[in-house]
């Protein structure tokens, strides 16, 4: 199991030590910042076996957290744990910066005894964490008994995401489906692999322990009940159902009944948190398509020439439009031309970066840029990155749809019809490149 | 609230203003002054002065001080052990505490302070922690047993705190029920034999109703337990496989791995044609595709287990190919991995996309990608064979980039497909043959030569080209010498009248002005081949040369069986058994799948795993005139199985015995190791590799003609005996075997009536007097025995041939234990033969009787060794030198009567790779 965690800054001072095993000593905490932190080449390997001792690390922003051991560790754990870690110590003090850990040790260290026992990885969900550990001492010796055995009833118990006696006035949820839709196409314009890794963000804000059960658009459900999904607006997505590749729950979802009727129940955690996560690649609706010309003309200048076309239904406006052209290192200066937005070279970046606030559906536009370069005897050709976007769209280019969200809580005394349920899609660029 | 204050403060007389602030009667301040302790000891700084100024502050009712307070003792209690008592009150206080959250926080931090007076008063309140009414309690102190058993094993047994955790299997709540096995797993580890993870169809059931309720932690330490059981029969496979199934949609990837890890075992016994078989596969897929939209971190685990998965069984992913396909931003161990499964996927069908993909990666940044993506072109070619033609223009429109190591990458593989498709695609020499120049990377050299000595007749100016190469021949690396004495051999055979001067000139330069003994002897060969028979010479060096086989960098199958074992673990991230890289007994363990029920398929991987260690050897009861034929076979065993220590797990009997015995031994490091030459002579010539770590030992000087004692180990743990520690070594003094005992009595009760025994046993061995322990044992007392041994005992020969099982008797019961002795102890002092006899007897030993094996990497000349060999009984008879080789040639004798004869070659000139050849034989007299 997980030896010791640290918690390094950028130039490799300890911030945070706690050593769960008698096998990891101090100099562990100098062997992974001389060998890893310190080390000149860029990191080949999340994981590193210095004389025998293995350290596992991830790193966030500046900030280096390393779990180390000595044993057979399930390494798939380890890293689950340093970003559940992360996760924790975003949730009670913001961001990881090496500022904040310093100022929130003794917290940190507090934490890391509850969620980590003699390497283990214990209960770890900040809702329950934050019922016990507060920044403000703790609430220990003010608490009643039931105080105290409902805390250790929610660590220990089946439903450790939820405490009871949760009550709002107004029953409130809000869904979002939130996809990145990741491309890459080959010059001549042929996919040459598209998914969408898409998850469903559920902000509950509901009284007692409700029962939910979630529904969408999934094939296999669909197809199960025989009914092709008349609801469905023809023309919005073209599709009825769709093909869910794989997807993933949060625990609070009972997986065997997922596996056995393929219905997605649980008693929600309160407040924001991921309900699931999905994969699709069939009938991927690709918001644009790029279209790059690059033409050589002798050896100092380039001709670029760079194609949009949106593909969606005109009523609908994508935003936050973005199209990275890369240039050669050795470029000197760049003329652009561009129909629509802005376009501008960042020679720090080596790119044409080419910015439009909003275009709508089934329209087109194009860029034209001329690239002077630099002679150069470096025999090693340019390696031509490939052409990115990042956009925005109102809807879920995987085309899933959410049918229903029903909330049952037989004990106290509001209904499914009561809860005010919103429902909002929003498809965004994950890597979505084109070559060229 | 700012607490990075604490961290500034780094001026003189610190500590002493911390001591003083410590004790101030205000609790802020005290509180402050903690916190700078503890930051203090975040640093590193050294303030274990303050010890009992902090330990002071551990009564208080503010539980953030007292957390603070716990955490400085956890760091420090053991520099400090005897005032570290001074916090047991506190502990055993708190564990009575009505909350249960300062409960489970005294018993927490009690078991992570290890100081042995501690650990006795942790007992009691550890015993009703266990019971605690609250399951918080109660999982903090199942975890505490697996950190007291970390401490003191023994305690933990004798409190029957395992019991205790058994009974935790069963507990209502899940997550004390996950943590039991947690704690019950780690300690089943350090004892590979114990049943103490008494797996069997109730606690399976328990434990699969567990994972349904318990946190995402829980559920990973359950399915690596599950992954350890061994289902009856398919259909209880079958039953666990659909309860763990629904698992794999968990948004934690540990908790999907662990699954995968537990299905692919348990997969194995299910019959192939079974619906449920396919099904399985086919939902094996998309959770592992999802595994790569995770972070990269755990997408390269992900990807490390994906390339065992791959290994094991390619049908899974065959259609998944795109999903590994490199994105730019992908980071540098992530795009390595991936690319390296898009070979193992590559097939006939997706090669077109694979061979695009790989062109794009040629022109990358990152140098060792590139060199892979080039390198896996090559592979593709190997594998594919439809698609070698336009991997090899691929291959060649890479080169005309001109990019340094790309073109070098490219040489080294169009070598390979050279051999694998011979006389198709020469054609491409001459462009190779442009780029000659630029070439400055040995194996790119290299492979560049044996290309034109390979096609020499092809190549009009292969003797210009071969000879630029000359020119600098002493600067080159060996694999390039070596490649170029043999291209310009090749040169000469093929066109002899323009190059025999050439052929001169390197044949000198290998001979004569070389000092690497591989490149002399193959210069020599060469040169007498030339001179005494050019057609033979055509014959052996112009040879056809075999294939090469597709895929070269498999994993070896017994290694991936174990590793699938432990998918998801760091010993898959390695693709490395666990032994490699864990020290002392952990993960030593080696596990294995399965066998398929009903089908004799994977039977034979299983068999083998089974000899592994843990697994007691059988009893065999042969009759006594098939000892010698046993011996002899056991000589028979194939010679290839040299080097015993690499897989142990993998040999058979003798082999495991020897390689684990030796090992033992030489790892003692004691300067001189005679003893355990003999064992290796006299029994199987597996054992040349044990040999030679011998020799390496024995680099001192004085050499003492006694022979070798190892030292003792532990044949009877306590644990095992009631409180009763045995441990014990061979050696022969003076022509008298005898057995060194340490008796410890680790009981509470005193010992008395002692009494010893064996069991028949290959050589005889028997007890030549009783045990001599006159005075009774009290407790914590240890005594030392020697007890002399007789060789007149019942004969039975043993698994293997120097097991000994013994029997020692107290007034509390009767103990078994088996242990094995070193061969040398039954070589007799008379077993220096005539040289005639010898000479004569040699002649007379059929061939049969003959085996050889190798001793390499040994630093002694012969006297050395023939000393050394003196010193256990193994005597030199004869010596002469030939050639350079010193041939010794000795003699040993069994207490038996058998005699062992011995041809020893050792290669003066090169201590380092000395190459010994032993002719063994067996006689009774």
């Amino acid at each position: 199991m997980i030896g010791g965690l640290f918690i390094y800054n950028h130039k490799g001072e300890v911030l945070i030590s706690r050593v769960y095993r008698d096998d990891i000593g101090r100099n562990a905490v100098d062997a992974f910042r001389v060998n890893v932190i310190h080390a000149r080449q860029q990191v080949r390997s999340p994981v590193t076996n210095i004389a025998r001792t293995s350290f596992f690390h991830v790193k966030r922003s500046n900030i280096w957290l390393a779990a180390v051991t000595k044993q057979n560790v399930n390494a798939a754990m380890v890293f689950e744990f340093l970003y559940k870690m992360c996760d924790v110590m975003t949730a009670y003090f913001g961001k990881i910066s090496e500022e904040n850990i310093k100022n929130n040790f003794v917290l940190i260290y507090e934490l890391l005894d509850e969620i980590l026992d003699f390497g283990y990885p214990q209960n770890s969900e900040t809702g329950a964490l934050k019922t016990f550990i507060t920044q403000q001492g703790i609430k220990g010796q003010h608490q009643t008994k039931e105080e105290q055995s409902q805390i250790t009833s929610q660590v220990t118990g089946q439903i450790g995401w939820r405490r009871e006696g949760i009550k709002y006035r107004r029953n409130e949820l809000f869904l979002d489906v939130l996809e990145s839709v990741n491309l890459l196409m080959s010059p001549q314009g042929q996919v040459l692999s598209a998914h969408v890794s898409g998850r469903v963000v559920m902000k509950s804000y509901l009284s007692g322990m409700p029962e939910c059960k979630f529904g969408m658009n999934d094939k296999i459900v669909i197809d199960k009940q025989g009914k092709g999904g008349t609801t469905d607006e023809p023309g919005k997505s073209g599709k009825q159902s769709i093909a869910i590749d794989d997807c993933t729950f949060h625990q609070c979802v009972r997986l065997s009944k997922f596996d056995s009727e393929r219905s997605i129940s649980f008693i929600p955690p309160d407040g924001e948190y991921e309900l699931m996560r999905y994969r699709t690649t069939k009938d991927i609706i690709l918001p644009f398509r790029v279209i790059p010309l690059v033409r050589e003309v002798g050896r100092t200048k380039l001709e670029v020439k760079v194609v949009i076309k949106s593909n969606f239904k005109p009523s609908l406006l994508a935003q936050k439009i973005e199209v990275r052209i890369p240039t050669p290192l050795n470029t000197s200066g760049v003329q652009v031309i561009c129909m629509k937005g802005k376009a501008k070279y960042k020679a720090s970046e080596n790119a044409i970066v080419w910015k439009i606030k909003r275009m709508a559906g089934m329209k087109e536009s194009q860029i034209s840029a001329e690239i002077e370069l630099l002679p150069t005897n470096d025999k090693k050709k340019w390696a031509r990155p490939p052409i990115s976007m990042n956009f925005e769209v109102p809807f879920a280019p995987s085309g899933l749809k959410v049918r229903y969200l029903k909330v049952f809580e037989s004990k106290l005394n509001y209904s499914d019809h009561d809860v005010i349920k919103w429902v909002r899609y929003i498809g965004r660029s994950g890597i979505y490149e084109t070559r060229c | 609230m700012t607490d990075s204050k604490y961290f500034t403060t780094t001026k003189k007389g610190e500590i002493f203003e911390l001591k003083a602030e410590l004790n101030s009667d205000k609790k802020e301040k005290k509180k402050e002054a903690v916190k700078k302790v503890i930051a203090s000891m975040t640093v590193g700084k050294d303030v274990s002065a303050l010890f009992p100024d902090v330990v002071n502050c551990m009564q208080t009712d503010n539980l953030e001080l007292k957390k603070l307070v716990y955490l400085y003792l956890m760091n420090y209690a053991k520099s400090q052990p005897d005032m570290a008592i001074m916090a047991v009150n506190t502990f055993v206080k708190d564990c009575e505490d009505p909350n249960p959250l300062i409960r489970a926080l005294a018993v927490r931090t009690m078991g992570c302070i290890r100081v042995d007076k501690i650990t006795e008063y942790l007992c009691e309140p550890l015993r009703k922690c266990l019971k605690d009414e609250d399951p918080y309690v109660r999982k903090t102190a199942a975890v505490c047993v697996a950190k007291l058993h970390d401490i003191n094993a023994q305690l933990v047994e004798d409190q029957g705190f395992l019991d205790t955790l058994k009974d935790l299997i069963s507990d209502s709540n899940p997550m004390v029920v996950a943590n039991a096995v947690a704690a019950l797993s780690e300690i089943a580890e350090s004892h590979p034999n114990s049943n103490l993870l008494d797996l069997n169809p109730q606690t399976i059931n328990k434990l699969l109703t567990a994972l349904n309720e318990c946190t995402e932690w829980g559920q990973i330490f359950i399915l690596d337990c599950l992954a350890n059981y061994m289902p009856r029969d398919d259909r209880e496979s079958q039953s666990i496989c659909e309860r763990v199934t629904p698992r794999l949609s968990h948004a934690n990837s540990a908790v999907v791995l662990s699954a995968v890890k537990v299905l692919m075992k348990f997969m194995e016994m299910l019959p192939k044609d079974l619906d449920y078989y396919g099904t399985l596969l086919k939902k094996l897929a998309p959770p592992l595709v999802t595994l790569l939209s995770a972070e990269p971190e755990l997408q390269y685990v992900a990807l490390r287990n994906i390339n065992l998965i791959v290994q094991k069984r390619p049908e899974i992913l065959k259609h998944e190919m795109k999903v590994f396909f490199v994105k730019y931003n992908d980071p540098i161990y992530v795009k390595l991995e991936k690319l390296d499964i898009m070979i193992r996927l590559a097939s006939q069908a997706n090669i077109a996309q694979v061979l695009a993909e790989l062109k794009e990666y040629a022109t990358e940044v990152d140098v060792d990608f590139v060199r892979k993506a080039v390198r896996a072109i090559g592979r593709c070619a190997i594998k594919v064979e439809q698609s070698a033609e336009r991997c090899v223009s691929t291959l060649l429109d890479l080169i005309q980039t001109k990019v340094n190591y790309v073109v070098q990458e490219a040489i080294v593989v169009i070598k390979d497909i050279f051999r694998k498709y011979p006389n198709k695609y020469e054609s491409v020499i001459a462009t190779l043959c442009e780029n000659l120049d630029s070439l400055d990377e040995p194996e790119a050299r290299a492979a560049m030569i044996w290309i034109v000595g390979e096609y020499a007749e092809r190549i009009d100016n292969a003797d210009e080209l071969l000879e630029s190469f000359l020119e600098g021949f002493h600067d080159e690396s060996t694999q390039v010498q070596l490649q170029l004495l043999t291209a310009i051999v090749k040169l000469f055979l093929k066109k002899p009248t323009e190059t025999q001067e050439l052929v001169q000139q390197v044949l000198s330069l290998a001979t004569q002005d070389s000092d690497n003994p591989d490149l002399r002897d193959r210069g020599y060969i060469y040169w007498r081949l030339l001179s005494t028979d050019p057609v033979a010479a055509k014959e052996v060096v112009l040879a056809e040369k075999p294939l090469i086989s597709e895929e070269t960098d498999l994993i070896e199958p017994t290694l991936l069986e174990e590793l699938i074992c432990h998918i998801g673990t760091l010993a898959s991230v390695y693709h490395k058994p666990p032994s490699a890289f864990v020290e002392g007994s952990r993960g030593v363990q080696h596990k294995r799948i399965p066998a398929r029920a009903g089908s004799g398929e994977s039977a034979e991987s299983s068999d083998v795993g089974q000899s592994g260690p843990s697994e007691a050897p059988p009893a065999v009861i042969p009759s006594q005139g098939d000892l010698l034929g046993d011996l002899l076979n056991l000589d028979l065993a194939p010679p290839t199985a040299t080097v015993p220590s690499v897989q142990p797990s993998m040999q058979m009997g003798a082999m495991d015995l020897l390689g684990g015995g030796l090992d033992s031994l030489m790892g003692a490091g004691l300067g001189v190791a005679p003893a355990a030459m003999p064992t290796a002579l006299g029994i199987a010539p597996a054992v040349g590799g044990g040999l030679g770590d011998l020799f390496d030992l024995g680099g001192g000087v004085g050499m003492p003609t006694g022979s070798y004692v190892a030292p003792k180990t532990v044949w009877l743990p306590a644990m095992k005996a009631k409180g009763l520690e045995i441990s014990g070594t061979f050696a022969r003094r003076g022509g008298i075997i005898q057995m060194d005992l340490t008796l410890t009595n680790k009981a509470m009760s005193v010992m008395t009536d002692f009494a010893i025994q064996f069991n028949r046993n290959s050589f005889g061995l028997a007890p030549a007097g009783p045990l001599q322990v006159l005075t009774p044992l009290s407790p914590n007392q240890t005594i030392d025995v020697s007890l002399p041994l007789s060789t007149s005992g019942p004969v039975m020969k043993m698994e293997p041939l120097n097991n000994l099982q013994v029997a020692v008797k107290n007034n509390i019961d009767v103990f078994y234990f088996s242990c094995q002795y070193p061969l040398s102890l039954i070589f007799v002092e008379d077993g220096k033969m005539e040289r005639q006899v010898f000479l004569a007897t040699w002649k007379d030993i059929p061939n049969d009787n003959e085996a050889q094996f190798q001793i390499k990497d040994i630093h002694l000349n012969s006297d050395a060794a023939s000393n050394k060999l003196q010193g256990s009984n193994i005597f030199t008879i004869a010596k002469r030198t030939v050639e350079g080789q010193d041939m010794l040639y000795q003699s040993v004798k069994l207490t038996n009567g058998i005699w062992v004869l011995a041809e020893m070659r050792i290669q003066t000139g090169n201590p380092n790779y000395t190459v010994n050849e032993n002719q063994e034989t067996w006689r009774m007299l």
